[in-house]
């Protein structure tokens, strides 16, 4: 396992994410393809804090911090996407087109 | 109170008579009326002290006076902004003086003739205030850049004041003329910010500027930029289209200040700035624009003809009037300089007057169309009168203002001996044919003729009405009959600026 | 005494203008009556001055030629307008001989017009106002005749003019009136804009306004030069002396400026007797006659001034023949009566005759001479019609008839009138009319001469038919008349007087004084003398012309004059329209001006000018439109364009330029 290796996966998982995000066209796939983008980040982190620098520590903590974030974050998306459900009875984002100029 | 605190309280005072009408409540109009009356009374009674000042002073230095430069009075000069070389500068001339007094007399006027005003009172009389004051800023500025600040100041509530208290298609009217202004102070600005960089000096003072001698591959554009940018305020032909509609939309006070006042800060700007301090690239540009106020002139008069609304037969003789005002200017004579600012008090004191007049018929009639109204000298002779009088300044009757300034206009073109000067004095001293036959329409369709019956019951000026029309009407006649006390006051200020124009 | 009046001569200016202020802003409104009496004794108060000046004049000035050679003297100056340290306008009093001549005119026919009017006006609507009008009229054209310079000239010029114009709409109510004072203003408007322009002119050539530097010959030689105006040569003395003769030839109603005069007559009669007939219209040549030695020194202007008065004379006879309304007539007639002046001015440059060049005296004395005594018989005629219609309430001679017994006062008034104007010995009128042919004969132009002989003949016919017309034939008006009113009939009895005495008392100080200083004056013992012939030929045509009107129009008999009108051929279709003149200038205002110039001004402006603005708008409009298109709020779409944006801009900073 080399730091190649870990970024080849990590830009998978980022392409991934960002294809969900632009594609998908409900919010809650979005919201997990946002996921996937974090996570890949959160990997990055990680690798580069164990194949580059002498203490590992310091890079392992930012994925702790974003998890914790994002946790918080995807409980405040989640709220806010069931109210808006409730509001609108629909997910689907094509129909959100509140910023249309 | 010596001479320059007297100038930031002439300034300052519109500014602080609107805040003191914030407080008042929305309802309480008379109150709200008053303190402005009071406030522009009170500043009036400033401008006539500080007038009294300025002649004494200029008697006193009446010899052994440098005449190539202009000498200020009463000036102050406290650094601003002092990074980028910003100060508040302020001082007057002549010219200041007389268009200070002519705002005063218009602002003063205004108050009076909106005394009906019912709706949104408060609103309206703050940003008429605001508006003043940013004029009374302009005529006292000698720092570019607060020049400028002041102009925008002028030029704004100008927007809210049609949009909200005009009539017919207000909002596209002052949609149009703020759009067109803006779209002038952005060439203003344009110039004003080259001359800062290339004077070498990074100074926006006008009177250092107007010292140096700009490279003359920046005069080349500087000139028609500031000139058209200012031209357009000043109703330059083809950028002229503002002012009919703006007018004619405008309520009674905003078109009495905007004709009689704003319209003059175009006229004031193209001398102070354009050609005071790009004279080369005035020489380069002088036959060209006159080609374009001369057309101006003529086309403005001929355009009045056919219109049948009297707000837009003013607003094209305003357009031809205030021609002759850059007419003037552009003949680059002493004698020319003298005479367009001659025109600018004129016609500042005539459409004021015209326009109160139009405002206090609308009010009675409900209709500016000329071929709807007739006879209303029966019914209300002191408006017609006035409205009469007014129509013979207009039209350059000897006796009244206009043609002691139309006078010196001409004489001072033809005195500038290019053929092109001299072919367009011919055209513009035949323009006032033209002028005769819409100023006469006008009154014979509206003023004379058989009675419309709809307008038997209705009356004369009352008492607050008459009082601004006649204030209008001495001083137009005392500037006709005796206008050597005016011209004294702006002798000691042309010259200097005709020596820098022509060096 | 002499020198009181003198130096208080402005105060002959003061009280008309005290008049108008006093009834215009306050008495007129509250009591008329009072605002009437007023007037009337400040116009007496001013007419004791006129009469105190020329008596100061005389003293001071005539008494003594060798201090005055040039009889001009000059009072009250002071600094009006100053135009720049090298040109300043002055107010102030010139008193030469004409001007001290008009004064008296003015304020004599202004005082009794004044009393007249009080009679005339009773129980109008505007009485006030009206004498508050009539008081700046007086002012205005004292002002205008004593001006020291051209500028104070052109300055009460358009005074008069204005006070005309509010004049003749007098009635503001009644459409005609107020067409026609906007015609009169705008046509000598016209004319003054050119006026101005020559003053304009021969003030930045000169460098000066006065009339005494304008006048002197260095003025002539330094004006006669060529002016370059993209390579045609005009002469700059010429062309100077053409456009301020503008000026006259509106004012004094000059063919074919001349339209604006018959229908001034709308106004009140006072107002056409005073200023459409004795004042104010002669003020053209009054001008004329005033920059006289300048103009003398341009052949070009004299001649053309001569051909426009003749013209003129002849034109308006031959129109007043057939005109049906009194005062329209009498308009015509004043026309004519303007032409002789204008071309005795004009042909007073001798011709032909190598030994007696320069310019003839006598034919400047007698256009003066003339307008003294045309003045006096003129306004009594106006005064005269003003009576007759305010008894019988119609302008129209055709509906008149025997007013003899009604009237008699105006009667025999009128008679001497009309004798006088058709150059009958020894009323005023023949020997300013005998002075002007033998002028124009004396200066060798003898189709001018010929021109007006005949048209002292047609004089004769037209007043005559007028006269016969009106108070001959049969009565169509029983014994209700009411009587002549006393303040009417004092003034046209007391004008009465001047009319038949004036020409003969006054000949000897017209031909001793009024001779102006002319440079360039012949030999008067070249010229020839006085032919006993001429007034007698003038006379005889006079008389055939009154014959002839009796014997049409005085028998009461008026089948001739239908036998004659029956066949009504082209030339007399032409004469009773006025040869279509103001269908011309109507065609002209209309036609070319308001359709062909202003009402596509009117388009352009608002389609192109302001379509060019609203493009602009519209042009931003659409861009908005446009970026607002990709602004369709799908998120993904930014989020989208947001990451491919981002890789071009790193794929264009790493690209190898």
């Amino acid at each position: 396992m080399t730091l190649q290796n870990c970024l080849i996966l990590t830009l998978f998982l980022f392409a991934i994410g960002v294809y969900g995000v632009l594609t998908r066209r409900h919010l809650i796939g979005i919201l997990l393809s946002i996921e996937i983008i974090l996570n890949a980040a959160n990997i990055n982190f990680i690798a580069f804090a164990r194949f580059t620098t002498a203490d590992p520590t310091a890079g392992a903590i930012f994925p702790v911090f974003v998890m914790a974030v994002s946790a918080c974050e995807m409980a405040v998306a989640l709220a806010i996407i069931i109210s808006m459900y409730r509001h609108r009875k629909n997910l689907d984002v094509r129909e959100l087109e509140a910023l249309h100029g | 109170m010596d001479g320059s605190t007297l100038l930031t309280s002439i300034w300052l005072l519109p500014f602080l008579t609107g805040m003191l009408i914030v407080p008042v409540g929305r309802a309480n109009h008379q109150l709200i009326k008053k303190i402005s009356l009071t406030g522009s009374g009170f500043n009036l009674v400033l401008i006539i002290w500080l007038t009294l000042l300025f002649a004494a002073r200029v008697s006193l230095a009446e010899t052994g006076v440098d005449t190539r430069y202009t000498v200020l009075y009463f000036t102050l000069n406290v650094p601003w902004f002092s990074m980028l070389n910003i100060a508040y500068n302020i001082g007057v001339d002549g010219i200041s003086v007389l268009m200070l007094l002519l705002t005063g007399i218009v602002i003063f006027c205004g108050v009076l003739a909106s005394w009906e005003l019912k709706e949104q009172a408060k609103e309206f009389f703050i940003l008429l205030n605001v508006l003043v004051g940013g004029v009374y800023g302009v005529f006292v500025s000698f720092d570019l850049f607060t020049l400028f600040l002041f102009y925008e100041v002028a030029v704004l509530p100008m927007y809210l004041l049609i949009g909200i208290w005009g009539t017919g298609d207000k909002e596209y009217s002052a949609m149009k003329l703020t759009l067109m202004l803006v779209a002038g102070s952005a060439l203003i600005f344009a110039g004003i910010l080259a001359m800062y960089y290339e004077s070498g000096i990074a100074s926006f003072d006008i009177l250092k500027l107007s010292r140096i001698r700009f490279p003359e591959s920046l005069q080349v554009w500087g000139f028609p930029a500031l000139f058209i940018g200012f031209g357009l305020l000043g109703g330059l032909f083809p950028f002229h289209t503002w002012s009919p509609d703006g007018h004619a939309s405008a309520p009674t006070a905003v078109s009495m200040l905007h004709a009689g006042v704003l319209m003059k800060l175009g006229g004031y700007g193209c001398l102070r700035v354009a050609m005071y301090l790009m004279p080369e690239g005035a020489q380069m540009w002088v036959e060209f624009f006159l080609v374009l106020v001369t057309i101006n002139i003529v086309y403005g008069a001929f355009g009045a003809i056919r219109q049948t609304d009297l707000k837009y037969i003013t607003a094209y003789s305003s357009v031809s009037h205030c021609g002759l005002v850059l007419f003037g200017l552009l003949a680059m004579t002493y004698v020319g300089l003298k005479g367009a600012v001659l025109q600018m008090v004129s016609h500042g004191l005539m459409t004021a007057l015209f326009f109160a007049l139009i405002g206090m018929i609308y009010s009675r009639t409900r209709t500016r169309q000329i071929h709807e109204m007739g006879g209303l000298m029966k019914v209300m002779p002191f408006l017609s009168v006035a409205f009469v009088i007014a129509g013979l300044t207009g039209l350059g009757l000897p006796g009244l203002s206009g043609f002691v300034a139309e006078a010196t206009i001409f004489i001072g073109s033809f005195a500038n001996a290019n053929p092109i000067n001299r072919i367009c004095t011919v055209l513009a001293v035949l323009s006032i044919v033209i002028s005769a036959v819409y100023i006469i329409r006008s009154a014979n369709f509206a003023i004379n003729g058989p009675l419309n019956e709809k307008f038997n019951a209705l009356s004369d000026a009352t008492l607050v009405e008459k009082l601004p029309i006649a204030i209008l009407v001495f001083l137009i006649c005392g500037m006709g009959i005796l206008p050597g006390w005016i011209i004294n006051l702006v002798n000691s200020a042309i010259e200097p600026i005709v020596n820098n124009v022509t060096r | 005494m002499a020198d009181l009046f003198l130096s208080y001569s402005y105060l002959v200016l003061l009280w008309p203008f005290l008049a108008f202020l006093i009834i215009g802003l306050w008495l007129g409104r509250y009591n008329r009556r009072a605002a009437g009496l007023l007037s009337v004794l400040f116009s007496g108060l001013s007419m004791v001055c006129g009469i105190g000046i020329t008596y100061g004049y005389y003293r001071r000035v005539l008494a003594r030629p060798h201090l005055f050679p040039d009889k001009t003297l000059l009072v009250n100056q002071f600094d009006w307008l100053n135009i720049s340290p090298d040109l300043t306008v002055r107010m102030g009093i010139y008193l030469d001989p004409i001007s001290v001549m008009m004064i008296v005119v003015i304020t004599v026919i202004g005082f009794l017009v004044q009393i007249y009017s009080l009679g005339y006006m009773e129980g109008d609507e505007g009485f006030g106002r009206f004498f508050a009008l009539l008081s700046f009229f007086a002012f205005s054209m004292l002002g205008l005749v004593v001006a020291t310079n051209i500028f104070q000239m052109y300055v009460f010029w358009e005074l008069v003019g204005v006070s005309s114009y509010v004049l003749i709409s007098f009635w503001y109510h009644k459409p005609a009136a107020v067409t026609a004072g906007k015609k009169a203003f705008i046509i000598t408007r016209f004319a003054d804009a050119f006026f101005l322009l020559g003053i304009i002119m021969v003030g930045y050539f000169i460098g000066n306004f006065d009339f005494q530097d304008l006048n002197a010959p260095e003025t002539a030689a330094i004006l006669n030069k060529m002016f370059m105006v993209k390579g045609i040569g005009v002469n700059l003395l010429a062309l100077s002396c053409l456009l301020i003769f503008a000026g006259g030839w509106g004012k004094s109603a000059m063919f074919p400026l001349h339209i604006w005069l018959p229908d001034a007559m709308e106004g009140p009669t006072p107002v056409s007797a005073i200023i459409h007939s004795a004042t104010m219209v002669v003020a053209g040549v009054f001008l004329t006659a005033r920059m006289f030695p300048l103009f003398a020194a341009s052949a070009l202007t004299l001649t053309i001034v001569q051909l426009v008065g003749a013209f003129t004379t002849l034109f308006a006879a031959v129109i007043a023949l057939t005109q049906h309304d009194i005062k329209r007539i009498l308009a015509y007639s004043t026309l004519s009566q303007l032409g002789y002046m204008m071309f005795s001015l004009g042909a007073s440059q001798v011709v032909d005759n190598p030994t007696t060049a320069g310019i003839n005296p006598l034919g400047y004395s007698a256009s003066m001479f003339h307008i003294f005594t045309h003045a006096f018989y003129k306004c009594l005629l106006f005064l005269g019609a003003g009576a007759i219609i305010h008894t019988i309430h119609t302008n129209d001679i055709g509906r008149m008839g025997g007013l003899r017994k009604a009237m008699p006062k105006t009667y025999w008034s009128m008679l001497a009138a009309c004798l006088a104007i058709s150059g009958i010995f020894p009323f005023a009128g023949f020997w300013s009319k005998d002075e002007i042919l033998l002028g124009a004969w004396q200066s060798g132009h003898y189709l001018t001469f010929g021109v007006g002989l005949l048209s002292s003949g047609i004089t004769a016919l037209y007043m005559f038919r007028l006269f016969f017309m009106v108070f001959h034939g049969q009565t169509t008006f029983g014994r209700q008349l009411k009587t002549e009113d006393p303040l009417m009939s004092f003034s046209i009895v007391i004008l009465a007087i001047p009319t038949v005495v004036a020409g003969y008392f006054s000949k000897e100080i017209f031909s001793a004084y009024f001779s102006s200083p002319m440079v360039w004056a012949a030999d008067k013992q070249l010229l020839p003398g006085h032919p006993l012939w001429l007034p007698v030929c003038a006379n005889l045509l006079a008389v055939t012309g009154i014959i002839i009107a009796w014997y049409l129009y005085g028998r009461g008999d008026l089948s001739h004059v239908r036998l004659l009108t029956r066949r009504r051929g082209i030339g007399y279709q032409l004469v009773v329209n006025k040869l279509y003149i103001d269908e011309l200038y109507l065609f002209v205002t209309h036609k070319i001006i308001f359709s062909y110039i202003a009402a596509p001004i009117k388009w352009f402006d608002r389609h192109i000018v302001d379509g060019a603005v609203n493009m602009v708008g519209r042009f931003l409009h659409i861009c908005g439109t446009g970026i607002r298109l990709a602004q369709n709020g799908q998120l993904t779409v930014y989020l989208g364009a947001t990451a491919i944006g981002i890789i071009l801009l790193y794929v264009l900073g790493r690209l190898p330029i």
